[in-house]
């Protein structure tokens, strides 16, 4: 007796379903879902980039009074500003220099790091990781102690062997220098624990043949743990160079792009043009040439990746 | 094409004596198959062979020169690893030829070397192909290839067949045992698994916590085990090991399995053991095939006896027996059509010409 009361109340429930069927059919579906758990995550990234990019675009349209729609004449001004060549020089020279430094320095000590027995392994590991976790503000500052002209460290040590002292900060060739020297310091270790997951990803058992192969130190690296590591190399590199190419907080701390402009980054010198020098429209505008070349950057990655995904 | 030799070979970590002195002569063309329990210093020993670990004391000679300090690459030597160690962004063809190159071979000779390689092996379609789009089999075989087309004074194999499943592993198997009747280079093999070490080898080492516990040909091994741990390790099922003692019985020598089983031994192994004092704990060792069921015609040393099975497998070919002997489990295999039933009882017969006597505190076949 009971199931089939059961039964009538579930035809009953059934009967009212079907008209509101379509609306809870597309609730039902599972891309509707997805969508739904992602958006707020949508909203967020609208709110926090889309928005402030278009805005950029918009304000970079505009007079230095933000009164007036002026085109592309912000651009065409910076164009024949001889500091805008400058810094786009400086941004390349500092990108390429410093991501080519960190690279290197994080191979070979992740090799050192990596021919570390067990346990001091871990502690070197956490040693080197340092610079990397202090915040940069902060590890700059104790750095602009360090390079100041008088009473340095640098230079006083320096002072013992007869050198110096050095402008390390006055002088447009010291200047970038240092610049790009605090930059690897603090980008070389993210290379470092990044090849060095790598490294140990790459099995025993092929060196171990190549060695038998007849390989010699230097041909295993460059026939078996540089082609192991190639995805992770250029997904690093390329990471690096858009981070560093961005790079706004060591220069701005550090030399705040002087000497004479020198040393200035796209985004020092945005920030300069746009926030000190209350120019709004043409700091946006020169933040906005970072994206074009960010974007090559980024599609390399993207389809390097999915090249190298699809082969591996 | 060289022969191989280990004089008092020792291999320590820190307070562990891996290797522990071992001593080997491998004669030229020769296929030689170590085997053992894992942990027993077998791969140590292969890779020592290669240079791949140094060895602690004694000497390894190659083709009659000592290359204790010589690195891998200098030796001569080529091998086949157990997880194939093929470079993942070569081709089959440059796998196979990554050693040649290194060299400086000329292009001409690599490519006919190769090429040749490929063909005995029969994998002259999947040259151009990466290692990942290779099945295990394949893999193994260019895994091979980068062995043969070096050339070398000594193959050394580290269970290369261990990754495969059962089929294939016989059929590769099969192959190995081909590739080295064409090459006839000499051979170093280790395996965990004792139906390989007999297929394969020429002759057989066995090996058990570091040492090395007989040296054989696969039959004088299956017949004539020196210790326990080869009687028991060699064969599959295990031979039988049946707490037993010597006895006089009105003249003749007899063998006390139990206070109700006592057999008279043949005389040929009556001879043998009668020097043999009583007293001594003695294991009876027998393989399960000389323990069958009880026919018509029982030959002079089979003796048979009652027994109430405990469990049976039937093979197909064969059927396996397990019971007990006082507490002791028993294995026998007997014809599928002799009526073997689970917790049934049987009349068995124990072929005693077969017999091995073990002093049970020594582990040593007497």
């Amino acid at each position: 007796m009971a199931d089939v009361v059961v039964e009538q109340g579930r035809a009953v429930r059934a009967r009212g379903a079907r008209k509101g069927s379509s609306l809870r059919n597309a609730l039902g579906r599972k891309s509707t879902v997805a969508f739904f758990l992602t958006l707020p995550l949508i909203l967020l990234i609208v709110l926090l980039v889309l928005y402030p990019a278009f805005y950029s675009v918009y304000l970079a349209t505009l007079n230095k009074a933000m009164t007036k729609f002026v085109g592309l004449s912000n651009f065409t001004f910076l164009f024949k500003r001889e500091t805008f060549w400058m810094v786009v020089r400086q941004s390349c020279i500092f990108a390429i220099t410093a991501v080519v430094f960190k690279a290197l320095i994080g191979f070979i000590v992740a090799h050192f790091v990596h021919n570390i027995p067990g346990k001091k392994q871990r502690k070197w590991r956490g040693m080197l990781l340092v610079p990397w976790v202090i915040p940069p503000a902060m590890s700059t500052l104790a750095w602009l102690w360090l390079f100041d002209p008088s009473y340095s460290a640098f230079n006083y040590t320096l002072s013992f062997f007869g050198v110096g002292p050095i402008p390390w900060l006055g002088d447009t060739f010291w200047a970038r220098f240092s610049v790009i020297l605090v930059n690897v310091w603090y980008g070389a270790p993210f290379f470092l624990i990044m090849y060095l997951a790598a490294l140990k990803s790459v099995p025993e058992q092929l060196y171990e043949a190549a060695a038998i192969d007849g390989a010699n130190w230097w041909q295993r690296i460059w026939y078996v743990t540089l082609p192991m590591m190639r995805n992770i190399i250029a997904i690093t590199t390329l990471f690096s160079l858009i981070v560093t190419f961005a790079n706004f907080d060591i220069v701005r701390i550090l030399t705040s792009g002087g000497p004479l402009d020198t040393t200035h980054l796209f985004a020092t010198w945005a920030f300069q043009v746009g926030i000190q020098s209350s120019d709004i429209p043409l700091g946006a505008c020169v933040s906005l040439f970072m994206v074009p070349i960010l974007a090559v950057a980024a599609i390399f990655i993207l389809r390097d990746v999915n090249k190298r995904g699809n082969e591996a | 094409m060289a022969d191989v030799a280990l004089r008092k070979v020792v291999k320590r970590y820190d307070d562990v004596e891996a290797v522990r002195g071992i001593d080997l002569d491998i004669a030229d063309h020769e296929f030689i198959v170590l085997v053992g329990p894992s942990g027993c210093g077998k791969s140590t020993t292969l890779r020592m062979i290669a240079g791949l670990e140094d060895i602690s004391d004694g000497d390894i000679m190659i083709g009659g020169d000592v290359v204790n300090d010589v690195p891998p690459k200098d030796r001569d030597i080529a091998m086949v690893f157990q997880n194939y160690a093929l470079y993942p962004h070569m081709t089959v063809a440059e796998n196979m030829s990554f050693g040649l190159r290194l060299k400086h071979y000329p292009k001409a000779e690599i490519k006919a070397r190769v090429t040749e390689a490929a063909r005995l092996l029969d994998i002259t379609d999947l040259i151009d192909r990466k290692p990942k789009q290779l099945s295990g089999g394949q893999r193994q075989r260019v895994a091979m290839g980068r062995a043969i087309v070096r050339n070398p004074k000594v193959f050394l194999f580290d269970e290369p067949l261990s990754n495969l499943d059962a089929k294939l592993r016989v059929q590769m198997r099969i192959e190995i045992k081909k590739v080295h009747q064409k090459v006839r280079t000499t051979t170093v093999y280790v395996t965990h698994d004792q139906v390989e070490a007999m297929t394969l080898a020429d002759r057989v080492v066995v090996m058990n916590k570091g040492k090395i516990e007989q040296i054989g040909t696969p039959n004088e091994l299956y017949h004539k085990p020196a210790t326990r741990f080869v009687a028991g390790f060699i064969g599959s099922p295990a031979m039988n090991f049946i707490p037993c003692r010597l006895e006089d019985a009105g003249g003749t020598l007899q063998i006390r399995l139990t206070d109700r089983i006592a057999f008279a031994l043949p005389p040929a192994r009556a001879a043998r053991y009668n020097a043999l004092p009583r007293t001594d704990k003695l294991l009876l060792g027998l393989r399960p095939e000389h323990l069958t069921e009880s026919h018509a015609h029982l030959g002079p040393g089979v003796e048979t006896f009652e027994t109430v099975l405990d469990v049976t497998e039937p093979m197909g070919m064969e059927t396996l027996v397990y019971f007990g002997l006082e507490g002791t489990p028993i294995c026998g295999r007997v014809d599928p059509n002799a009526g073997a039933k689970d917790g049934a009882p049987m009349r068995l017969a124990m072929d005693l010409n077969n017999m091995h006597l073990l002093n049970e505190a020594t582990g040593v076949v007497l």
